[in-house]
């Protein structure tokens, strides 16, 4: 008998502090076995924000850069710049991504940085206690919409990707789920073709996956992985968008 | 030394032209004048050397491509004016607490707010005490002409690599404006090994991680002691100011900057006079010159004079300590103080009862 | 026939890898490990048909899978 599943040699095997069924754990590991794919773990050097991904250099095994909250990509931006034979990426939550720092990410993305970009939107803040997200649904409850997101309050979920598809410097974007084992496989496909754009140098790529946040939607990890199906999706349509 | 050739620079291009010497390779900056010909020269010149410019789209990103740039163990460079200052201070924070080496410039103008584009010097307290959020300092240089602009920005790319502590250079629009002849160095930057901490691919090595994060018990308080070590550490050694005429002076004038420079006028014209006045510059505002302070004669006074309504002030106090009396003279807003303002001041000193003659 | 090997110490026990295993061999466990949770496992008796589904939806790595 052989090994046909294991973890990829780019993720420790530390316990992470996620919650049960959250998304990152997942994305963590997609990110990991791309790298191992590619065999570019030595010239690999990630960015990670600030949310509930802050320490995800403790579970990845390859060099990673802190950033401020909103702040990874102009990180990022310099440390491809100065190094551009590097794989530089990274990893953001909706609030870190598509609230205080969509002037980073719109900038980034303008310049044409040859980056990849895993954006994890999960629809709420996880780090600090669930609150709205710039992504968050009509509708949902969270302990700041506690009668749920209301569009005279609190304006719409906000759909950076398509927001960045206007941009002549964004190569790729793609929006993938990790709500059954099939999707999650999609979304190794397109956080793989991320990276392997920046290999190419084709310039600012970007892959919005679509996660699950049990604990802050108030369901078991099974309905949170549902309502994605259900629910999320309408509102974030999967697919190539650019 | 004699071919070494002199031009005629401003305070700005002077600051520019010492980053590149010193091999400074990433710039990044955010329009915002009476700094603007710092970013010029830097997007005109720093591709000449092999470094790398960007126009970012905020100072907070500035400031954020100088974290990343400094993590990839280039030397890195960011300059702006007060209320881009301001906004920086997020990420000064960080680069603090990632202990990483970087040179951020302010070329102050007045404020608060928006304020105005005339000099001044009412950022001392943001540059000194460390401007942002936590326990950190920054190691403050503020040079008085042109020719030092040049030389201290060399300087602090030295020495913040040195501790990696972040630096800054303090000058104001007058400074950053103002035409002299400088003399270039020849000098080639010496860079130090930073493969130990850098980020730069974990091929061969285990990976490494810049970070200001320290979640777990006691983890936080001990790197902020290592801090404080290197702190202390810089006190000690890196104090620099200029001193003139303090044998027998009865009156010290203590300056900095641009007022150092009207505070040097005045000495030279009350020297004339028989008057016994001296002068204290410090060069490093952080680390504040305080042995400068203890040499003082039993009757001497300090008067200090600042572009802003006392801030220096407050290190004087605590360097001298009550033991000797010591006045203020400062504008801001705008506003620079005369010779004759600050002449009729040390009068006035002089002349009050129980004052010398 | 495949063979899966759950870390149960690493198990947080969210279930998905129960939910989604088309032939119903993983099983919530009756006791607890190191963390105080029901970790899974996996029935001895069961024929894994070494789909990987349990392990790609795996949030916390607690599976590997050999044929």
């Amino acid at each position: 008998m052989h090994k046909v599943f294991s973890v990829p040699d780019p993720l420790r095997k530390t316990p992470t502090h996620y919650c049960p069924g959250c998304g990152h754990g997942i994305a963590h590991r997609l990110v990991a076995e791309v790298i191992q794919d590619l065999g570019i773990r030595g010239k690999t050097i990630a960015v990670a924000p600030v949310g509930c991904a802050v320490v995800a250099y403790d579970y990845w095994k390859f060099d990673c850069s802190e950033a401020p909250h909103g702040r990874a990509l102009a990180v990022a931006t310099a440390i491809k710049r100065m190094q551009p034979e590097k794989i530089v990426f990274t990893y953001q939550g909706d609030g870190d991504l598509a609230a205080i720092g969509t002037n980073e990410t719109i900038h980034a993305a303008n310049r044409g940085e040859n980056l990849s970009v895993v954006f994890i939107n999960n629809a709420i803040y996880g780090m600090t206690g669930g609150q709205l997200a710039p992504t968050t649904l009509l509708g949902q409850k969270t302990s700041t919409s506690a009668a749920g997101r209301d569009k005279k309050l609190h304006g719409y979920p906000l759909k950076i990707s398509e927001m960045l598809a206007l941009l002549p410097g964004v190569c790729y974007l793609e929006r993938v789920s990790l709500h059954n084992p099939g999707e999650v496989l999609k979304a190794k496909s397109a956080i793989r073709r991320a990276f392997q754009n920046q290999l190419e140098g084709l310039g600012f790529s970007l892959v919005e996956v679509l996660s699950p946040c049990p604990t802050y939607w108030g369901l078991s990890p099974r309905e949170a992985l549902d309502w994605i199906r259900d629910v999320m999706q309408k509102e974030f349509p999967l697919g190539r968008i650019k | 030394m004699m071919n070494n050739k002199k031009i005629l620079l401003s305070g700005n291009e002077a600051i520019a032209r010492g980053a590149i010497q010193a091999g400074c390779g990433f710039y990044a900056g955010y329009p915002i004048t009476p700094q603007n010909e710092l970013i010029g020269y830097m997007s005109n010149h720093l591709r000449d050397s092999g470094g790398v410019f960007i126009q970012a789209e905020s100072e907070l990103a500035a400031i954020n491509m100088v974290y990343g740039a400094a993590a990839s163990g280039a030397r890195a460079m960011t300059s702006s004016s007060s209320p881009g200052i301001s906004l920086m201070q997020e990420g000064i924070s960080y680069i603090a607490g990632s202990a990483l080496p970087a040179v951020i410039v302010n070329i102050m103008r007045g404020g608060p707010g928006l304020g105005n584009i005339a000099p001044a010097q009412s950022d001392y307290f943001q540059a000194t005490r460390g401007g942002g959020h936590g326990d950190y300092r920054l190691i403050v240089l503020a040079p008085d002409s042109v020719q030092e602009a040049y030389d201290l920005t060399r300087e602090a790319f030295y020495l913040s690599d040195k501790y990696r502590v972040p630096a800054m250079i303090l000058g104001d629009g007058v400074l950053g404006q103002m035409m002299e002849p400088v003399e270039l160095s020849v000098k080639k930057a010496k860079m130090g090994d930073k493969s130990g901490w850098c980020l730069s691919g974990c091929q061969g090595r285990q990976p490494h991680v810049v970070k200001s994060f320290f979640l777990r018990e006691g983890e936080l308080e001990k790197f902020n002691l290592k801090l404080q070590k290197v702190y202390r550490r810089i006190e000690e050694k890196e104090a620099r100011c200029e001193e003139m005429f303090l044998a027998g002076a009865e009156i010290i004038l203590v300056a900095y900057g641009t007022m150092a420079r009207i505070a040097k006028s005045v000495i030279m014209r009350l020297r004339n006079e028989g008057k016994k006045i001296g002068l204290i510059r410090p060069v490093s505002l952080w680390p504040f010159p305080r042995e400068a302070f203890r040499a003082a004669g039993r009757n001497t006074e300090y008067l200090v004079l600042e572009m802003s309504y006392g801030q220096m002030l407050e290190d004087v106090r605590l360097a001298v300590a009550g033991r000797r009396k010591i006045e203020f003279l400062g504008r801001s807003g705008g506003g620079i103080l005369s010779e004759g303002e600050i002449i009729d001041k040390i009068r006035s000193l002089i002349r009050k009862p129980g004052g010398r003659k | 026939m495949a063979k899966v090997v759950i870390d149960r110490d690493k198990c947080k026990g969210c279930f998905l890898c129960v939910s989604f295993c088309p032939k119903g061999i993983i099983k919530k466990s009756a006791r607890l490990n190191k963390k105080g949770l029901n970790f899974v496992e996996v029935d001895p008796k069961g024929s894994c048909a070494g789909c990987l589904q349990c392990a790609v939806i795996c949030p916390d790595c607690c599976i590997e899978i050999y044929k």
